[in-house]
């Protein structure tokens, strides 16, 4: 167990450093020039550029560009966002709790809907109730977020006047206010994740439903209750597991349509502007604190199929 | 449980109600501003917020004439001198005073601060004097028209030198100056927050006491905002949601001439893509602008909201020049000049367009005009910044961009038409446009000055067709009724002067 985990962990700096690396060629990929968007309606003049271009390093080497980089981040030292001047590592750490609020309240709504509509679809396989909740399912995979998002902030907040159309209040500063404007787009990605949690939970509870130990289990005169609770769906979750760490993952790394309409200042709005703006300082921080939430992740996904799955932990 | 979630519902009711009734505006931008130092500033909507923070030497009003702010008056001495008076015990947010040395130091940080923006907007001054607390005199290298129109937007802006000293670089993200509002807080992306300043100078004007500048890029949940009363204002809407605003007795709508436009660059002389019939032969330019209907494009795609226009000044400037018109769309000519320039048609043309829902829009409406003339032309969507450093580098053959536009009509040409102008992306050059944009740099009188523009419009645009202006494009602000005092001015600033909540 401890050995497992010490490997994992020597794997995360490799990892962390081979995505440093793709960021910056990316960077140098994205046709653009920075000295441009920065210079905007200056941009004519070629002394305004190069005096850019001096003060942000980009008229040295990229091999220059990254190790001064790469030395700072190792010092906790993330840089400055070129266009507002601000500290990435406090923009970072700014937006992450509006982020992983976001985050895991869809998650929650997610998993709420997704995991019993799944088992119960599998159950009932070939029904009605499985008929229905397929469709849903199918309409919430291919509903489009910023039209769902629209839709919800036409009715509920101009027609209906309960929740405010967009924005965001911390948690800490007025939690109601901050479940009011959350609500939405929590709602508008959780049925995402919902849908493909529960197609998943389907597929794997078929799965196991047609194992010898459930045949075993039946023939026990177990009543149909405890085979599915306990024999089946814990041998299901593993994948499932798998798919909600990674759709976690993702609600982290940005929402970034579903946040572009609330205007929830989070992660997903950070570094699609920053693209936008060639704001390189910004898009490498968020990229690699991405890079390492997916790869804790990851690491706790691990985890938790030892503690799902008592098989899997003398591996 | 139950109870305190009910006392949390009454609170933010309470709170509700308390907000109703104090002054307190929230005002819905469509993006983020950059950093708050006007030294080093250079988006439109940072302007915005400036206008709360940072008070100018000189401002200019709805008719766009220059008028004092922090100065109270302008002498020139002679073309190249000009002497400004300073309005007494005027303090900034950090009590100090606001004196002819504070002018002296912000101009010359505006000067020399690395990084500055302003550098290139005010680099005509020479020598800056203080004659005493309350006046200074600024000496330029050679005459200029424009000048003092420059200190009427960020160059002009002053700042608490001991405030600047103290922050630096960093000054913007606390900026001291002596507007009306002091800067509280900012939360990037999502919103920047100001509050009244009791010791501003006009601070019988200020009815508000605070506001808040909200981010909300989607235009559609902008003007949810608006009308669900999450915002009191929104910077500005989209022409297709103007009627749906009017019909709405609690919204009003304020319509005004932006001071800039949109206009099709073609590249003339700028590396191999220069090389095209179109961009050698003003004939054929010629055709494809007598191909368009700029009214009809207008209609299509905004509503018939925004102007048509053949030049690059609006009508609200008075330096535009009314005889100056779009021609009437004319198809039989245009194909009559294409045979005459000895094409084949249909004449292949490619056109950058800038990834922007109404541009794009706008392109193809174009592509089916001058389809008929016997233009085939392709259009080349790109996002913003790559089309940019496309233009700058030569490769297009046409442009379709937009500038927001300044006060002066030097700011709207000289960069686009003058052979050293640095956004002359398509490297237009004739050395007669030039000698005319140089001798309209520094006319005095302000007719002559027109008449020189007039001169230049029909070389540039008429001869040698080296760009199509299409149309001006207007600011359109949505606010509830309870807002009333609000001036729409054509530089699209919001001015929060006389705004009070009933």
């Amino acid at each position: 167990m401890w050995g497992f985990l010490l490997r994992r962990l020597g794997q995360v700096i490799p990892t962390l450093i081979i995505v440093s690396i793709l960021v910056f060629a990316l960077q140098q990929l994205m046709p653009g020039d920075p000295a441009l968007i920065l210079a905007g309606e200056e941009r004519g003049d070629p002394e305004v550029l190069a005096q850019i271009r001096a003060e942000l390093m980009l008229d040295q080497p990229l091999v220059n560009q990254y190790l001064h980089w790469i030395w700072r981040a190792l010092q906790g030292d993330l840089g400055f966002s070129w266009r507002i001047r601000l500290p990435v590592g406090e923009l970072i750490l700014e937006k992450l709790p509006v982020t992983f609020q976001l985050a895991a309240m869809s998650f929650v709504i997610g998993v709420a809907i997704g995991v019993p509509c799944g088992v119960l679809s599998a159950v009932w396989r070939d029904r009605p109730a499985d008929w229905v909740i397929n469709a849903i399912a199918l309409f919430g995979i291919s509903t489009p977020n910023f039209w769902l998002g629209i839709m919800m902030i036409l009715l509920f907040s101009v027609q209906l006047g309960w929740l405010p159309p967009s924005g965001y209040v911390p948690l800490w500063e007025d939690p109601l206010m901050s479940l009011q404007t959350t609500i939405m787009p929590a709602f508008v990605l959780g049925t995402g994740v919902a849908s493909v949690l529960m197609r998943h939970t389907r597929a794997a509870m078929l799965g196991a439903l047609s194992q010898d130990y459930v045949r075993t289990a039946r023939a026990k005169g177990l009543g149909e209750r405890v085979v599915v609770a306990k024999h089946a769906l814990r041998n299901a979750l593993i994948p499932v597991v798998t798919l909600g760490t990674i759709e976690f993952g993702r609600l982290l790394a940005g929402a970034v349509l579903t946040e572009q309409i609330f205007s929830i200042p989070g992660f997903g709005k950070l570094v699609v502007d920053a693209v936008f703006n060639r704001d390189y300082p910004v898009v490498q921080g968020v990229v690699m604190a991405t890079a390492l939430i997916f790869v804790t992740l990851s690491l706790i996904a691990d985890l938790l199929y030892m503690a799902i799955n008592p098989r899997l932990r003398t591996a | 449980m139950i109870s305190r979630l009910l006392l949390a519902a009454c609170a933010t009711l309470g709170l509700t109600i308390a907000a109703a009734h104090a002054q307190n505006l929230r005002i819905g931008l469509r993006e983020d501003p950059d950093i708050l130092d006007p030294t080093l500033a250079r988006t439109f909507v940072g302007r915005i917020v400036f206008a709360s923070l940072c008070d100018k030497l000189f401002d200019i009003n709805e008719r766009l004439e220059i008028v004092p702010q922090l100065a109270t008056g302008y002498t020139w001495e002679d073309p190249r001198t000009l002497l400004v008076t300073l309005r007494e015990g005027v303090r900034f947010h950090d009590g100090e005073a606001m004196d002819a040395e504070a002018v002296r130091y912000s101009l010359d940080r505006h000067q020399n601060m690395q990084g500055s923006f302003r550098r290139g907007e005010i680099n005509t001054i020479e020598a800056i004097e203080v004659v005493d607390p309350l006046k200074i005199r600024i000496r330029l290298r050679a005459p200029s028209a424009p000048f003092l129109s420059q200190l009427t937007d960020r160059a002009g802006m002053i700042v608490s030198p001991k405030a600047a000293e103290a922050g630096g670089r960093n000054f913007g993200t606390r900026p001291v100056c002596a507007g009306p509002f002091r800067f509280v807080e900012r939360v990037a992306q999502d919103r920047i927050v100001v509050e009244r300043f009791p010791e501003y100078w006009n601070a019988a004007a200020m009815h508000l006491n605070r506001v808040t500048y909200q981010i909300i890029t989607d235009s559609t949940v902008r003007l949810a905002n608006l009308q669900s009363g999450a915002l009191e204002m929104v910077q500005t809407i989209d022409p297709d949601d103007v009627p749906a605003v009017r019909r709405n007795s609690r919204l009003r709508v304020s319509v005004s001439d932006e001071l800039g436009y949109q206009s099709i660059t073609f590249n003339i002389g700028n590396g191999a893509r220069a090389q095209t019939p179109i961009g050698q032969n003003a004939r054929i330019r010629e055709a494809f602008e007598l191909a368009i209907d700029r009214a009809a494009l207008n209609q299509v795609v905004y509503e018939g909201m925004y102007t048509p226009t053949a030049q690059p000044v609006p009508p609200a400037n008075p330096f535009h020049v009314a005889g100056f018109r779009p021609e009437p769309r004319n198809v039989e000519r245009a194909r009559a000049l294409l045979r005459e320039a000895g094409v084949t048609t249909p004449l292949r043309v490619e056109m950058t367009i800038p990834n922007n829902p109404d541009l794009r829009q706008a392109g193809e409406v174009i592509q089916a005009m001058v389809r008929e003339a016997g233009f085939d032309l392709r259009l080349n969507t790109m996002e913003f910044a790559s089309s940019l450093q496309a233009a700058t580098r030569g490769d297009f053959e046409a442009y379709l961009l937009a500038w927001s536009g300044r006060v002066d009509p030097d700011g709207n040409s000289w960069t686009f038409i003058h052979s050293r102008g640095p956004q002359n992306d398509g490297r237009y050059s004739n050395t007669e446009v030039d000698r005319l944009l140089d001798a309209a740099r520094t006319e005095p009188d302000a007719g002559k000055r027109r008449e020189l523009y007039g001169q230049i419009w029909q070389i540039a645009l008429r001869q040698d067709r080296h760009r199509i202006y299409l149309w001006h494009r207007k600011n359109i602000v949505a606010h509830t009724e309870r807002l009333q005092g609000y001036v729409n001015v054509p530089d699209g600033i919001i001015r929060l002067q006389g705004m009070r909540l009933q």
